[in-house]
């Protein structure tokens, strides 16, 4: 049985060296330091930027003097975007799409992945073939598009929560991990006269704990970074998510933003307006990425090596 | 298999039932007829029926909705268009001088994202597995998947941030002695913008399945090519590469599947009409032709020939590699 518990980040040990380093491995080996300290900080730098343009004076923006560190500190700007109401709004309705997708995404991978891990179920082929086909042909954004709107789903959160509930790469994850349950504990509960349904829920899920975590986690994160459906099915600010505000923060970065205050107040924060947003948006993966990203790791292995 | 229904006995436990015979699970399965099947396994089929419907709804669907391209669509009409006009939004696009140059734009940037991008994750891989502190390497690794995990938002607000006029990279060029670039507004820059960022998005994320095949190479195969007098550079070309080279393939296939559809969200955040001339491609363009101008027949006649030249280049890569190399797909 698979477990998600292992850790494969450090992976097993080192690759064997020979007896005595030459000296070409050891200047090899100093070069190579220098090389992954260069993409850490590669890596890092525009996070650090962020936050010191957050926090900066317009002016010292402007001169293009920020960079690691902010200058001449300045907390308007998080007070200003703090007041903006539409913030909120959008900010909850990231926060409403990402669980309400999430939850049904998690329902309806579960059910499927649980069936195909059946491969004597008739039919079993055609219902695997149907799913992976998805993932190298699409119908494309106008007739995605046309679909949606005539479904009634614009400016509705289903048309940011439907039309992407199941990911075929989650689903064959955890079809994998499925497959790795050991039979018997299956056929022991049939014997003890459970259903299906009772052998999903009270054998198989409360084995799956991490799979489901990490299908909590793939899929969440998925869904608060999305904009492209909000962009495309909502015509009104209100329903925004906040990636959708942020876009258009982004795009109008060169001309003069309103956003719903004084001009003066505007013009005061308008060049790290986009930072602070940008800030708070990516805050909350951030706080969770130090104990998510080896759920992620584990979640990729299982579907390349078993998928 | 038995698990599903109490009905069903489990296997070798008794003669199966109606059709006889072969006490093996999968081949009895295969002789039920639908009807029985459904009759023992109804449970599970059940589960089935909502994913199903949101396969046949959201994914099928369209497919099939590409049937505007070849039908008069008009937007609140039909959702499969008024009536057939063959090939002629085909003909349109195809004699269009403006869908050779996003076609064009299209391939180079698909190309060098291919050249650049796929190789940068190989090269990563192999220099971690020489680092000795195997805190070091978890530490870098845990860093370099930072960018996966952000919005294409966030990374678009980055890219414009740092090539902004008052940006990092402006800052290292006036240090240097140089003018100020607004690289958001120069065509000529652009595509070097846009695979840089696609270098420091990927390039972390992609060393994960490398750094797993190469925990699976043998150690004595490095002993053995020392002993043969291979130095440290030999033993990596001879054993390290060919070790992980079925990984390469397979990734190299997955990233010609995607050759055409090159990086559609993020050129839709960072292009505006300046940069069009190099920025523009198929997805943007048919984009524009559709949501924004409402010419959905022809934007769809454009989609679906996307659509088929990448599956057409993921079949041909797999059926090369699997020639070649012996990996593929399926």
């Amino acid at each position: 049985m698979v477990t998600l518990d292992t850790d494969p980040i450090v992976g097993a040990s080192p690759r064997p060296r020979g007896p005595r380093p030459t000296r070409g491995f050891r200047v090899f080996q100093v070069v190579n330091t220098v090389i992954l300290t260069g993409v850490v900080i590669v890596t890092l730098y525009p996070f650090v930027n962020v936050v010191a343009r957050s926090l900066s004076d317009e002016a010292e923006i402007i001169a293009g003097r920020v960079n690691l560190l902010p200058r001449g500190l300045n907390f308007e700007t998080y007070k200003f975007v703090f007041r903006d109401e539409l913030f909120w709004t959008n900010y909850r309705n990231t926060v409403v799409y990402t669980v309400v997708a999430t939850l049904i995404s998690i329902v309806l991978t579960t059910c499927y992945a649980y069936v195909l891990s059946k491969s004597s179920l008739k039919g079993h082929k055609a219902l695997v073939g149907l799913a992976i086909f998805t993932m190298f042909f699409s119908g494309g954004i106008i007739p995605n598009y046309v679909l949606v709107t005539s479904l009634g789903l614009k400016n509705t959160i289903w048309a940011v929560v439907l039309p992407n509930a199941i990911s075929v790469f989650n689903l064959l994850v955890m079809k994998s991990f499925f497959e790795n349950i050991p039979q018997e504990l299956e056929e022991a509960a049939a014997i003890d006269g459970l259903g299906t349904y009772g052998t999903l829920l009270r054998i198989v899920l409360p084995l799956s704990k991490a799979v489901v975590a990490t299908m909590l986690l793939l899929y969440s994160v998925t869904f608060w970074n999305a904009w492209f459906g909000a962009f495309i099915y909502m015509d009104r600010a209100e329903l925004f998510p906040v990636t959708v505000y942020l876009r258009n923060l982004i795009s109008s970065a060169t001309s003069t933003t309103g956003v719903g205050a004084s001009y003066e107040q505007a013009t005061q924060v308008a060049a790290n307006i986009q930072s602070v947003t940008m800030v708070l948006t990516v805050l909350p993966i951030l706080l969770v990425y130090p104990f998510v990203q080896r759920y992620f790791v584990s979640g990729i292995m299982l579907g390349a090596v078993k998928g | 298999m038995s698990t599903r229904d109490t009905l069903a006995p489990a296997p070798g436990q008794e003669p199966a039932p109606p059709p006889p015979t072969p006490d093996q699970a999968p081949l009895r399965a295969a002789r039920l007829t639908w009807r029985q099947a459904l009759r023992r396994d109804w449970q599970l089929y059940s589960l089935a029926v909502l994913p199903l419907l949101f396969f046949l709804v959201f994914r099928y669907a369209p497919m099939i909705g590409n049937i505007i391209a070849f039908r008069r669509f008009q937007p609140g009409g039909s959702v499969f268009g008024e009536r057939w006009v063959g090939l002629r939004y085909f003909k349109m696009f195809l004699t269009d001088a403006s869908f050779w140059h996003v076609f064009g734009n299209t391939v180079t940037l698909g190309a060098l994202t291919l050249l650049v991008c796929f190789p940068m994750p190989v090269v990563l891989a192999l220099l971690l597995n020489e680092l000795t502190s195997t805190k070091a390497k978890k530490f870098v690794q845990s860093v370099s998947y930072l960018p996966h995990f952000l919005s294409i938002v966030i990374v678009a607000g980055i890219i414009v941030q740092q090539t902004s006029i008052d940006g990092t990279v402006n800052q290292i060029v006036r240090a240097l002695g140089g003018a100020p670039i607004s690289f958001m507004q120069a065509p000529e820059w652009f595509r070097t913008v846009y695979v840089t960022s696609e270098v420091w998005q990927t390039i972390g994320w992609g060393t994960i399945l490398y750094l797993a095949a190469l925990t699976t190479i043998d150690h004595d195969l490095y002993e053995a090519a020392r002993i043969d007098g291979a130095n440290r550079w030999r033993q990596t070309w001879h054993v390290t590469l060919p070790g992980i080279r079925p990984t390469m393939m397979t990734l190299l296939i997955l990233n010609t599947g995607a050759f055409m559809a090159v990086g559609f969200e993020k050129i839709l955040l960072i292009y505006n009409p300046l940069t069009y001339p190099t920025a523009d491609v198929i997805s943007t363009y048919l984009f524009r032709v559709g949501l924004v101008s409402n010419n959905f027949s022809y934007a769809a006649a454009i989609g679906l020939f996307e659509s088929i030249i990448g599956l057409t280049l993921v079949y041909s890569a797999n059926a090369i590699s699997r020639r070649t190399t012996g990996a593929s797909l399926w």
